[in-house]
């Protein structure tokens, strides 16, 4: 196989103007590691061919440049997949619970040894800044293997009853905003509990997933218990189609998970879904008001805004709003948007032109039903896909972009009155994953988070996670729980 | 138009001036100020740690970290001639490159004014005085301002006074701003002119975020020309959060009066890679307004030498090692 190095030019860094202007500070990509000219699948423990010839290109998208070829895996590919994953079922579910442990242990410490590697990965593949990849991305994802490994030889004790069963073969289908996260949040739990794996990732970052592969065979798992399938939509739907699948979990958007959940009816299949939302962050006149500002930031710029839960729409109680905005627009004027592998990145790039497309779109579409717009200036670099940190006020709930989930760096500025009006509001979406109080009164966010329809509820804080933490949605947001002890349940026959 | 005037007038004119008219006034508005969550604050400086300061950006932190320091000794050994070298070092920091700036301040005891500010003849650089019975200041108010006068009449620049950590903890909170403004008055001089006052907290000793945003509040509305974390003689001194929430105060303070106040943090900040982290929370909570050392300040002694190895290490591309500075 053909291999060549990562060799391109980093993307211009804002200037931070002023006295103090921060030097470039890039990490090398060569960190990344090999990246092959093209890859195929990973199926039965080995690096194979697909059935097929149809390739797909993944790239980098803060720069457009190609990173690598990989196949669309075909029904017949997702077909020997299932087949090697069914295979391995048998022996792997057979082991005792602390042997299975044992290889969870050693594949999140290959994790953590290798998380510069992966973190320079990931980042070039997906936009994403180092700083967030390196802090965030693989602290949590070697955080829940160690977690999931944990459980393995504990079922017994999860409240499941005696000696609960895995289901089979799950097929696991993960989105682009968090590749190796999602692989992690998908992986881990099935693994412990004794189930096998396909997993598809996104079609615009399928690298670190199969460079996961790789740290599978240093691990030493068995073949067959891990298998990964890139493709796109096509192979998505050939897996959670397949009849000898048991589970289908899918995080993605609303619109495919229900169509998952449409093929999926009427068959014995387990299903999961981790889909979309519009989260409020509801901020009270009493709220620690830097620290909000801080929240806000994190809520929806953190990740360029592609975070399932990210905190969209900001609900401020009219009587500090505009003490409120004034502080966030200083604020945003702090981010630095650029290089996604200068370490003093705060906003990289977005993932891909389609996005940026649907971003835009409905960014116009706030300007033309009457939203006002405000960006800091920030110059952005000339190749790759960039949106500047955006804010709307003067949102109201009739407005698509309150409405619709955006999952760019956009946020939407509403305003309420009573705590009455912010629960309205906040619950007023067919979405329902997480929100955020702000408040310094501890009897205020319990009233509230009793009356919040999301699956998650942040108190002065948000997006904050950990494995130990059930994750999931109401309503149109999905249905079943990642993380957590309740994160067994979605692999086990119970 | 004096400074002290103007600023009295802009805490006047920003509807703040009553505040401090009776201890419930005062009370009201200090526990009225926003409340602070920890776990947000020390996440926001820990982040700000992160910043990865490089090459001509390094240099610049680097130079400017030397001009911003207190140089400072303030132990009961202290003599003149120890004094007179710190002086000396404050001077000339780096003998091997004279184009190494020199410090901000000497900050001596009050007995050692006189003998610092002869030493500095002919410099800019400021000699500050702790003053007010510093650490602790334990003692009666007319001991405290007799403390200030005396350290004024032997020419000191800048008065640092500690606040009456008792009187905050246990609620007097009238009695710590009368405290500070009758200090103010004693920093004046005759002949009209006042050596600028630095209010320390002591912030190891009053514990939580939300008692260090109501001092700095109190201390701001009193006079304070700087706000100060610590004496550098408790447990825990300054610290990135403390001094982050610090910055977030006279920030918030000049958006509300008008008037600016500096920043000192001070104690347990020895390393080039610390300072670098507290100018970065500089730049992106205040910016170029407070990138001085006219608004902000190191109270530090072995900072210097740190920063000087840094120096030479960007200058010459080798570490060389603590022989290669002065011990003063």
């Amino acid at each position: 196989m053909a291999k060549k190095k990562n060799t391109e030019e980093p993307a211009a860094q804002k200037p931070a103007g002023g006295l103090f202007t921060y030097a470039p500070a890039p990490e090398s990509p060569a960190a990344a590691g090999d990246i092959a000219a093209s890859y195929g699948h990973f199926i039965g423990g080995e690096f194979v061919d697909s059935s097929g010839s149809e390739a797909l290109k993944t790239v980098n998208p803060a720069t457009e440049q190609v990173l690598a070829e990989f196949a669309r895996g075909t029904e017949e590919d997702v077909d020997r997949a299932v087949a090697a994953a069914r295979k391995a079922f048998a022996d792997w579910s057979a082991l005792p619970g602390s042997e299975r442990a044992k290889y969870l242990f050693r594949i999140a410490r290959i994790i953590q040894e290798r998380s510069r590697e992966l973190a320079v990965l990931e980042s070039i593949d997906n936009g994403k800044p180092i700083r967030e990849t390196r802090d965030v991305d693989l602290p949590l994802v070697a955080a829940h293997f160690f977690y999931y490994a944990g459980w393995a030889d504990k079922l017994d004790h999860a409240g499941f009853g005696p000696n609960p069963k895995p289901l089979g073969v799950a097929g696991q289908v993960i989105p682009w905003n968090f590749p190796l996260l999602m692989l992690a949040w998908k992986i881990a739990p099935a693994l412990a509990t004794g189930n096998t794996v396909v997993l598809k990732p996104a079609e615009t970052t399928p690298l670190t997933a199969l460079r996961f592969a790789e740290i599978c065979r240093q691990a030493g798992l068995p073949k067959g218990v891990v298998n990964i399938v890139t493709g796109d939509g096509r192979t998505g739907a050939a897996l959670t189609a397949h009849p000898d699948v048991n589970k289908v979990a899918f995080t993605g958007s609303t619109p495919v998970g229900r169509a998952i959940a449409k093929q999926v009816a009427g068959t014995r299949k387990k299903l999961s879904l981790e889909l979309g939302g519009k989260a409020a962050n509801i901020v009270f006149d009493d709220a620690p008001i830097d620290q909000a500002v801080e929240g806000i930031v994190n809520g929806i710029f953190f990740n360029q805004g592609h975070v399932c839960c990210a905190g969209s729409r900001l609900l401020v109680q009219e009587s500090v709003q505009d003490e409120l905005l004034a502080a966030l627009k200083h604020r945003m004027g702090t981010l630095r948007v650029g290089d996604p592998l200068d370490k003093n990145t705060d906003i990289g790039a977005i993932n891909s032109a389609e996005q940026l497309a649907r971003i835009t779109a409905l960014a116009e579409a706030g300007e033309a039903e009457g939203a006002e717009r405000w960006s800091p200036a920030c110059e952005l670099p000339g190749a790759g896909f960039w949106f500047r940190p955006t804010v709307f006020t003067g949102v109201s709930q009739a407005h698509r972009i309150a409405q619709e989930e955006i999952f760019g760096p956009v946020l939407s500025v509403l305003t309420f009155r009573t705590p009455a009006e912010a629960v309205e509001k906040a619950n007023n979406t067919p979405y329902g994953l997480s929100a955020g109080i702000w408040t310094e009164k501890g009897s205020r966010i319990l009233w509230m988070a009793n009356r919040l329809r999301a699956g998650v509820v942040w108190a002065n804080t948000f997006n904050k996670f950990d494995p130990t933490s059930p994750f999931g949605g109401y309503k149109e947001s999905g249905y079943g729980r990642e993380g957590g002890r309740h994160g067994l349940e979605a692999y086990l026959d119970v | 138009m004096s400074t002290l005037a103007a600023n009295a007038q802009g805490v006047a004119g920003s509807g703040l001036a009553d505040v401090a008219a009776s201890e419930a006034s005062l009370r009201r508005f200090l526990h009225g100020l926003p409340g602070v969550d920890q776990v947000g604050l020390e996440a926001r400086a820990a982040t700000l740690g992160t910043r990865s300061i490089k090459t001509t950006a390094k240099a610049y932190a680097i130079d400017l970290a030397i001009s911003m320091i207190d140089l400072t000794t303030l132990e009961g050994a202290d003599t003149v001639g120890k004094v007179r070298a710190l002086c000396a070092k404050g001077r000339n920091p780096d003998p091997t490159d004279p184009g190494t700036p020199r410090v901000a301040a000497i900050c001596v005891y009050p007995d050692m004014v006189a003998t610092a500010k002869e030493a500095l003849r002919g410099t800019d650089i400021q000699v500050a005085s702790v003053a007010t019975a510093f650490p602790a200041g334990r003692v009666a108010l007319p001991v405290k301002l007799a403390d200030t006068a005396d350290a004024v009449a032997a020419g000191a620049d800048e008065i640092d006074m500690v606040i009456d950590r008792g009187a905050f903890l246990s609620g007097r909170y009238l009695d710590v701003f009368n405290e500070i403004v009758a200090v103010k008055e004693a920093c004046r001089r005759p002949d009209g002119s006042a050596a600028h006052l630095k209010v320390i907290f002591e912030t190891g000793e009053l514990q939580t975020y939300d008692n260090v945003r109501r001092v700095s509040w109190l201390a701001m509305l009193a006079g304070a020309d700087f706000i100060k974390t610590s004496t550098g003689k408790v447990a825990v001194n300054a610290t990135p959060p403390v001094t982050l929430l610090m910055l977030e105060a006279v920030r918030d303070f000049r958006a509300a009066t008008g008037v600016q106040v500096g920043v000192k943090p001070a104690g347990g900040i020895r390393t080039t890679k610390d300072a670098m982290k507290y100018l970065v929370m500089v730049n992106e909570t205040l910016g170029d307004d407070w990138l001085t050392p006219h608004w902000f300040r190191f109270g530090a002694s072995s900072l210097l030498n740190d920063l000087l190895m840094q120096r030479q290490k960007l200058t010459t591309g080798r570490y060389s090692g603590p022989d290669y500075v002065t011990v003063d």
